[in-house]
């Protein structure tokens, strides 16, 4: 008999650690797929963040660091620069990305680096219990903003593919979502395609995931993919950002 | 050549031929020989961090690969690794960091000041750690001490940082260099070269459960204490007979090498203890000292942050005596000759 759905070799058989419902483990089981399918496993390192993915390195069967919350970009540097034969996965939350490491992205991204950044954006951040991101949406409630998010006093959310792509050094910036079997391909296909890029050596690629996180947007995980697609979807369009040489003006 | 030339040399002779660093002066010499030299070498990068967070990072990256690199910076730029360092020391990954010391609190001033003392020796960054802390008082221990701190840091894979100060990064004096001061350690039990005929593996320092976390710091602390028996180094100057010892580092010591050859001169019986190591700190020998000697003066660039770790050595059997100078004004021979005079 065929196996239809079998475990990627990069992952390990640690069972996910994730709430029901909840991106990480879906976007780290294509990660490792895409992996297994360019052979870069043993080459492969991840870098997991501070957040609710701290412990992305129980999964991926491949060499892993833990990195400093926002950090993970300086840390890719650090690595690739150290070992350009190696391909290094930077595998970020919001808050850790978008705020944290505000600084370390954009300058990774403007450096043209040749790693990929998988950007797990869920308008929340999820491990310290649901407080308002620099992702949140205006209105949204969460933790810290329990009225919902006032853009007069907190202002409105980071678009952060759309901010790395009017830079000339990036080879890739995709944004995809989680909502549907369409696009659960497409971030797989971004993902797979990032990391052939990398292993090139074209320069930086990002691919940010609007991922679901039933647990702090207070809902069940069927009412997280409407809420993704009501309201993260029409703030964060989906869409290839750029695809060009770096330097190349696009 | 310079004290800050002479590092940077001294380090890519030490095969740290990858170097992260932000502007700041009265450092930038280093990353200015670094920006021209590193690019010749094959496998070398030179690259110029956003921030200081960001270039200890990018260290903590490198070495996990088994490789040496640098970071160098000024007080506030040492503030801003410190989380880095911290994880650094609890991912149990050998750096050397340089921290070429000016005047604080605050932006302060470019002058030399040694008022890094507890932020090097004390922590710094948080959690249960020690930095191995060794600080040169000449252009050549500005190499030959950076040599010894990728040394260190790769034996006892521990960040190591080196503390010294503008006028020993701006001195010009003789140096002499080997060639080559290549690794005697192998990283290829740990170090993050991709999982090819052996299974995966990670570099972290999260411990969530309690005996856990207590198990592993206790295991660096045994590391610690290893540290601390075999890596204590000091000069000991004329203190066979002296009844007045004078402990200083770094450049202050040198002032205070004329001062106690002027003390001699006069008649009165003075020596000193230069430290090598801050940290392991060399309470041994001023506990030994105390037995005989009649009183310590501790001589600083600082309001006076090594005096404590003297006064704890030395335990009471004798007074401890501080002089020191801020704002960068380097004490003279003079000032401090009077102030042992005083007390004899
Ligand atoms: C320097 C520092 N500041 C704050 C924290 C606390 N912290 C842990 S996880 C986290 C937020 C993570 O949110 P996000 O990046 O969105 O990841 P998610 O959990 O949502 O996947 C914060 C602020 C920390 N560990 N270190
Ligand atoms: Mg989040």
């Amino acid at each position: 008999m065929q196996k239809v759905f079998e475990r990627p070799k990069s992952l390990t058989d640690k069972p996910f650690h994730y709430c029901p419902g909840c991106g990480h483990g879906i976007v780290h089981r294509m990660i490792a797929e895409a992996i297994d399918e360019l052979k870069l496993a043993e080459r492969t390192i991840v870098i997991s963040p501070v957040g609710c993915s701290v412990f992305a390195y129980w999964y991926f069967a491949t060499d892993n660091i833990q990195a400093a919350h926002g950090r993970a970009p300086a840390v890719a540097t650090g690595l690739k620069r150290a070992n350009p034969e190696s391909i290094v996965i930077s595998y970020q939350g919001d808050g850790d990305l978008a705020s944290s490491g505000t600084a370390e992205i954009i300058h990774a991204a403007a450096r043209g680096e040749n790693f990929t950044v998988v950007f797990i954006n869920n308008a929340i951040y999820g491990m310290t219990g649901g407080q308002m991101a620099p992702t949140t949406l205006v209105g949204q409630a969460s933790a810290t903003s329990p009225y919902g998010r006032d853009p007069k006093f907190a202002g409105h959310p980071l678009h952060v593919s759309e901010m790395l792509a009017t830079l000339k050094a990036p080879r890739y910036i995709e944004r995809t979502a989680l909502n549907n079997v369409a696009n659960l391909a497409r971030t797989k296909r971004a993902i797979k395609k990032a990391l052939d890029l990398q292993q090139k050596g074209e320069g930086f690629t990002f691919v940010e995931v609007l991922a679901m996180c039933p647990t702090n947007w207070g809902v069940d995980p069927s009412e997280a993919v409407d809420w993704l697609e009501s309201s993260l979807m029409p703030e964060y369009p989906l869409g290839v950002y750029r695809d060009a040489a770096p330097g190349e003006v696009k | 050549m310079k004290g800050n030339e002479a590092l940077s040399e001294a380090a890519i002779r030490a095969g740290a031929t990858l170097y992260f660093g932000y502007p700041i002066t009265p450092q930038n010499e280093v990353a200015e020989y670094m920006s021209r030299r590193l690019p010749t070498i094959p496998g070398g990068a030179y690259i110029q961090a956003e921030t200081e967070v960001a270039a200890i990072n990018m260290v903590y990256g490198a070495v996990a690969t088994g490789r040496r690199a640098l970071t160098t910076s000024s007080s506030p730029g040492i503030s801003l690794m410190a989380e880095g360092i911290s994880y650094l020391a609890g991912s149990e990954l050998p750096a050397v960091v340089v921290n070429i010391m000016r005047g604080g609190p605050g932006l302060g001033n470019i002058n030399p000041e040694q008022a890094d003392y507890f932020q090097a020796v004390k922590g710094g960054g948080h959690g249960s750690y020690r930095l191995i802390v060794l600080a040169p008082s000449s252009v050549q221990e500005m190499a030959d001490l950076t040599v010894l701190a990728f040394s260190l840091a790769d034996r006892y894979r521990n960040p190591v940082m080196v503390v010294a100060d503008g006028n020993l990064g701006q001195m010009m004096e003789p140096v002499e260099l080997a060639e080559r001061y290549p690794s005697e350690v192998d990283h290829a039990s740990w170090a993050l070269t991709g999982a090819k005929e052996r299974p995966g593996r990670t570099i972290t320092s999260i411990y969530l459960d309690a005996d856990e976390m207590e198990a592993y710091i206790r295991r660096l602390y045994a590391k610690y204490d290893e540290v601390e028996r075999n890596e204590v180094r000091f000069e000991e100057y004329l203190t066979e007979d002296a009844d007045a010892v004078l402990v200083a580092y770094g450049i202050v010591s040198r002032v205070v090498r004329s001062a106690v050859e002027e003390l001699r001169a006069r008649g009165i019986k003075a020596g000193m203890v230069r430290l090598i190591t801050l940290w392991p700190f060399p309470k041994a020998v001023l506990k030994g000292l105390a037995e005989r000697v009649r009183f310590f003066l501790v001589c600083e660039m600082s309001m006076g942050q090594m005096v404590e770790d003297v006064q704890l050595a030395v335990n009471g059997q004798r007074p401890v005596y501080f002089y020191g100078r801020s704002g960068g004004n380097v004490p003279t021979p003079a000032e401090i000759v009077a102030e042992v005079a005083k007390r004899v």
